[in-house]
C-alpha cells in the first residue's frame, strides 16, 4: 500500500514545478496541470510498472499516454521527479533548443513520451492501438491514457469508444479529467457533454467515478479499474477534479486555462505550496 | 529499349497491393493491417484469411485508424492502414501529421481510387492533392507505382523502411508493363528509354500514358529519355539532374494536380540546381467528375496527346 502521505510530499512540490514552470515561460497551462496532480502522483509513483529506463515499445510495462498535452507542466514535472530525465531540465520548458516542447513530442528524444499530443482527440485512439499490440505480443500490461473532458467535443474520441467496445480492448484504462471548464468557460455553456457516465456505458465501457483530488480516493479507484481489466471491457474512470486545484486564486476557474502566473502571482501560489523535494534550479 | 515495353495484361495497381500485403505478411510476423470498411476495394481479404488475428477491421473512422495504427507501430508493429486515397490524407490530415509524422511512427499509409481513374464516383472521391499534403510533412516517404507489379513489389519494400509511408496506387484496371519479379528501391528513379532531345517524368498510372507518348514521338524522330519517378518524396535527384543535363527539357506527367505534385517537386530541384524548361501535365486547379478512366484522364489534359504536346511544346523552348 502507498505512503498516501509521501505521496502527498510530492504533489506538492509538483505542484510547485507546474507555478514555476508556466512563470519562466510566461506561458503554459497551469490549471488543468494542478488539477490532475495527484492523478500524475499516484500513477507515475504508485501505480505503473515501469522500467527506470525509458524504451519506446514499452515492451512488459504498464504505459501511459496524455491526449491533452496541453498540461503538459504536470506531465514533464513527474517525468523528472521519477527518474526519467534530470529535474534541471524544467528551467527549459517551452524555451528554443528545449526537449520540453509547449506540447509533448518525441521529436526532440524525451524520455517519457511515445507520441505528440496538443492537437486534442488523438491520444485513445493510440492508446488502443498500444494495447491492441500488448495482446498481440501476449504482454498482459495495461495502457492508461488521460484526456480532457473538453476533449470529448472531438469526434474521434467516440471512434475510438466505440472501436473499444467492440474489440473488448479490457486493458485499457482512460481517465477523464471531469473538471467541467474548457478554455472558453464551462463544458455546459460551451457545448454540454451532458450525461457522461450514461454515454460512456450506453458506448459498452466500465465507468468508474473517482475523486481526482483525493489521494485516497485516486488509489482506491485506480485499483478498482485494475482489478477490473481482463474482463471484456474498456474501462474509463470519470474524475472529478476542480481546475487550478492547491492554489486558492486558480481554483475552480478556467481563467487559469492557459495563462501563466506573473512573479507576484507565483509568489503568492508558491506560499500555499511546500517545498518538499527541492525546487529546480533557474541559472 | 522502348519498343520492349508492352503491356502483358490489365491489372489494378491496388490488386498488386493485395498480392503484396500477403506476401509482406507471410515474409513479416510484425506486419499487421487495418481497413476502414473497404476490404474489398482495397483487396485484403487474402491477408485477412490468411493472418485474421493481424488484422483490425475499424470501421468508417479513418481518424481513429490513423490513430490505432500509430499506436500499433509504437508498440513496434508495421501497419498498414487501408481505405481510399481521399480518406487517408484529406481527411485524416492532421492525424497524420501529429499522431504518425511529427511522432516518428512507422505507419504505411495505403491509399487506393486515387486520382480521377477512379472513374464514376466522381470528384468526391477523386483526389489529386493528396501527394502534396503527404510530401509536405517531414518524415514522410511519398510513393506511387504504375502498374501491379511495381505496386505489389513497393507494398513489399515499405516494410523495410523504418517511417511514415504514404503508398498512392488506384482503381481501373491498368496496362502491366514492368518486370513480374522485381526489387523495388524506394528514391531510385527507374530509366525507362535512354534519349537525348526530350525527358518524360512520369509517375503512377501516367507512366504508361508516357511510353504511348514516347512511341508516338520516337515514331516522329524525338529521342525521348523515360524516367519512372515512383517515389516523389524523397526524389531522385541526381537522376532527374543527369537526365535534364542530357535533354535540356522536360515533362511531368502525373495523376495529380499541377500543384503540389511531382511537376512541382521537379521544378523545385532544376530550379536550384539547373534552370530548365518544363512543361507540366496534370489538373490545372479543377476538381474531376464522373465518367471512364480514359475519358476523364482525356477531358482533363492527361490523354496521351497531352504529353505529346507537352514535348513538342517544351523542346521548342529550348
Amino acid at each position: 500500500m502507498a505512503d498516501i502521505q509521501q505521496l502527498q510530499r510530492i504533489t506538492s512540490q509538483v505542484r510547485r514545478d507546474i507555478i514555476r514552470q508556466t512563470n519562466l515561460a510566461s506561458s503554459g497551462h497551469p490549471g488543468g496541470s494542478l488539477g490532475c496532480t495527484d492523478f500524475f502522483v499516484a500513477l507515475y509513483f504508485d501505480v505503473l510498472r515501469q522500467d527506470n529506463a525509458f524504451h519506446m515499445k514499452g515492451t512488459n510495462e504498464d504505459m501511459f499516454f496524455l491526449s491533452n498535452g496541453h498540461i503538459s507542466p504536470v506531465w514533464y514535472s513527474v517525468l523528472a521527479r521519477s527518474g526519467y530525465f534530470p529535474v534541471e531540465e524544467l528551467a527549459t520548458f517551452r524555451q528554443i533548443n528545449s526537449r520540453l516542447q509547449g506540447h509533448p513530442a518525441t521529436h526532440e528524444g524525451l524520455p517519457g513520451v511515445r507520441v505528440a499530443s496538443g492537437s486534442l482527440g488523438q491520444g485513445l485512439s493510440i492508446a488502443i492501438g498500444v494495447a491492441l499490440a500488448k495482446k498481440l505480443n501476449q504482454d498482459d500490461h495495461l495502457v492508461y491514457c488521460l484526456c480532457g473532458d473538453g476533449e470529448l467535443q472531438e469526434g474521434q474520441i467516440w471512434e475510438a469508444a466505440l472501436f473499444g467496445n467492440h474489440y473488448k480492448v479490457d486493458n485499457l484504462i482512460l481517465t477523464v479529467d471531469w473538471n467541467g471548464q474548457q478554455i472558453d468557460g464551462a463544458n455546459d455553456d460551451v457545448i454540454t457533454l451532458g450525461d457522461l457516465p450514461a454515454k460512456w456505458e450506453a458506448f459498452g465501457w466500465h465507468v468508474l467515478h473517482m475523486n481526482g483530488n483525493d489521494m485516497e480516493d485516486v488509489l482506491r479507484v485506480l485499483a478498482e479499474a485494475k482489478a477490473a481489466t481482463g474482463q471484456g471491457k474498456p474501462i474509463v474512470i470519470l474524475m472529478k477534479t476542480e481546475m487550478g486545484y492547491g492554489v486558492d486564486f486558480m481554483q475552480g476557474t478556467h481563467k487559469w486555462h492557459g495563462k501563466a502566473p506573473n512573479d507576484e502571482q507565483m509568489a503568492d501560489a508558491l506560499s500555499q505550496l511546500e517545498e518538499t523535494l527541492g525546487d529546480f534550479p533557474i541559472s | 529499349m522502348l519498343d520492349k515495353i508492352v503491356s502483358t495484361g490489365k491489372k489494378a495497381t491496388r490488386d498488386g497491393f493485395g498480392a503484396g500485403l500477403l506476401e509482406i505478411g507471410r515474409r513479416n510476423p510484425e506486419v499487421v493491417a487495418l481497413c476502414a470498411d473497404l476490404v474489398g476495394s482495397l483487396k485484403m481479404q487474402d491477408f485477412i484469411d490468411e493472418f485474421p488475428e493481424r488484422f483490425f477491421q475499424v470501421g468508417i473512422s479513418e481518424a481513429n485508424m490513423m490513430g490505432i495504427a500509430a499506436g500499433l507501430a509504437t508498440a513496434g508493429k508495421i501497419p498498414y492502414t487501408g481505405t481510399f486515397a481521399n480518406f487517408s490524407t484529406g481527411r485524416v490530415y492532421d492525424q497524420l501529421r501529429q499522431s504518425i509524422a511529427y511522432s516518428d511512427k512507422n505507419v504505411k499509409v495505403c491509399a487506393s481510387h486515387a486520382g480521377l481513374t477512379l472513374g464514376e464516383d466522381g470528384a468526391t472521391h477523386q483526389i489529386l492533392e493528396d501527394i502534396g499534403m503527404t510530401k509536405m510533412l517531414p518524415g514522410f516517404t511519398v510513393i506511387n507505382p504504375c502498374d501491379y507489379n511495381q505496386t505489389k513489389a513497393a507494398t513489399i519494400a515499405i516494410a523495410d523502411h523504418d517511417g511514415p509511408v504514404y503508398l498512392r496506387f488506384g482503381r481501373p484496371g491498368w496496362p502491366i508493363f514492368t518486370p513480374d519479379e522485381q526489387t523495388f528501391e524506394i528514391g531510385k528513379a527507374i530509366t525507362m528509354a535512354e534519349g537525348t532531345d526530350v525527358t518524360i517524368f512520369a509517375t503512377g498510372h501516367m507512366v504508361w500514358q508516357s511510353v504511348e507518348a514516347a512511341k508516338i514521338l520516337t515514331k516522329e524522330g524525338v529521342s525521348v529519355e523515360l524516367i519512372n519517378i515512383h517515389t516523389i518524396k524523397p526524389l531522385d535527384e541526381t537522376a532527374v539532374l543527369a537526365s535534364v543535363a542530357k535533354t535540356g527539357c522536360a515533362v511531368t506527367a502525373e495523376e495529380h494536380q499541377i500543384a503540389g505534385g511531382l511537376g512541382e517537386s521537379i521544378a523545385q530541384v532544376t530550379a536550384r540546381h539547373q534552370p530548365t524548361p518544363l512543361e507540366l501535365v496534370g489538373v490545372h486547379d479543377s476538381f474531376g467528375e464522373s465518367g471512364k478512366p480514359l475519358d476523364l484522364l482525356n477531358k482533363y489534359g492527361l490523354g496521351v496527346d497531352d504529353v505529346v504536346a507537352a514535348a513538342k511544346k517544351v523542346m521548342q523552348r529550348k
